[in-house]
């Protein structure tokens, strides 16, 4: 099941800097597993949001091209310090993880 | 306009009708959230993830600032930086022209997100890296060449 994914998010000016590390295996489905030579079925992050006080920002699908374990970055205008950024995705095989910060 | 009509058509009976419409600008993106762009993410090549994007004949772009490395040693982590600095940026795309599948991701953005979107991405060989921008209902793109020594995809 999923695990824990990291948000951080601070100001720089009136911009803000949010880094998102997520934590998944980004299977493309073409990998063989090296001991049973069998494909690793695909498993990999399909959708992501992100929102800052309820007000989404980012909506990115994503491909079976993201690396293992997925970062992203996203700059947005208009937020201040305190504010609550939102992080969901949701993976191909239905599983689904969220996480939230303070932007600081 | 025709090439989007017939989009729009061919895609009626399958998920990928809504993903498109919305690359097409024929809905608002609030109405389409969870729908994975199907088509544009399994095509196998720039061409088709292009028509499954909707784009049609991007213009080529010098406000498309694409960061990544010259040469890349290990192709399964690759960073790469978008930045358009196109007022009205509401999209962007990611591809690695000659991956197996070349879409890599794409982002929407509203509520005040800047042209600008960093990410790791998979690269199974050496290739251009493309982005592609919509702003203002029109499409610009911008490529730069990634060398891979070790490709990333299978392995």
């Amino acid at each position: 099941m999923a695990e824990p994914m990291r948000i951080r998010a601070t100001m720089a000016g009136d911009v803000a800097d949010v880094k998102v590390l997520m934590n998944h295996p980004m299977e493309t489905g073409l990998r063989k597993d090296a001991k049973t030579g069998q494909l690793v079925p695909a498993h990999f992050i399909q959708d992501v949001t992100a929102t800052i006080n309820g007000a989404t920002v980012l909506n990115a699908d994503f491909g079976t091209g993201i690396s293992k374990n997925p970062y992203l970055g996203f700059k947005v205008k208009g937020p201040k310090k305190g504010d609550k950024v939102v992080v969901n995705w949701v993976d191909n095989k239905g599983d689904k993880n969220s996480a939230e910060a303070t932007i600081g | 306009m025709n090439a989007l009509r017939r989009n729009v058509l061919k895609g009626a009976a399958g998920a990928g009708t809504v993903a498109i419409a919305v690359a097409a600008g024929l809905l608002k993106p609030t109405q389409a959230m969870a729908a994975w762009n199907k088509a544009a993410f399994e095509a196998k090549n720039v061409g088709d993830a292009m028509k499954g994007l909707g784009v049609a004949g991007p213009a080529d772009s010098k406000e498309i600032a694409i960061k990544a490395p010259d040469i890349a040693e290990n192709g399964s982590v690759v960073p790469v930086e978008v930045t358009s600095s196109i007022a009205g940026t509401t999209s962007i795309a990611i591809l690695a022209e000659k991956n197996g599948t070349p879409l890599v991701g794409t982002y929407n953005l509203s509520g005040g997100a800047e042209g600008y979107i960093s990410t790791r991405i998979k690269m199974g060989q050496t290739s251009l890296v493309r982005a592609v921008v919509n702003a203002g209902g029109k499409s610009y793109t911008a490529a730069k060449e990634v060398k891979v020594t070790i490709g990333g995809c299978g392995g």
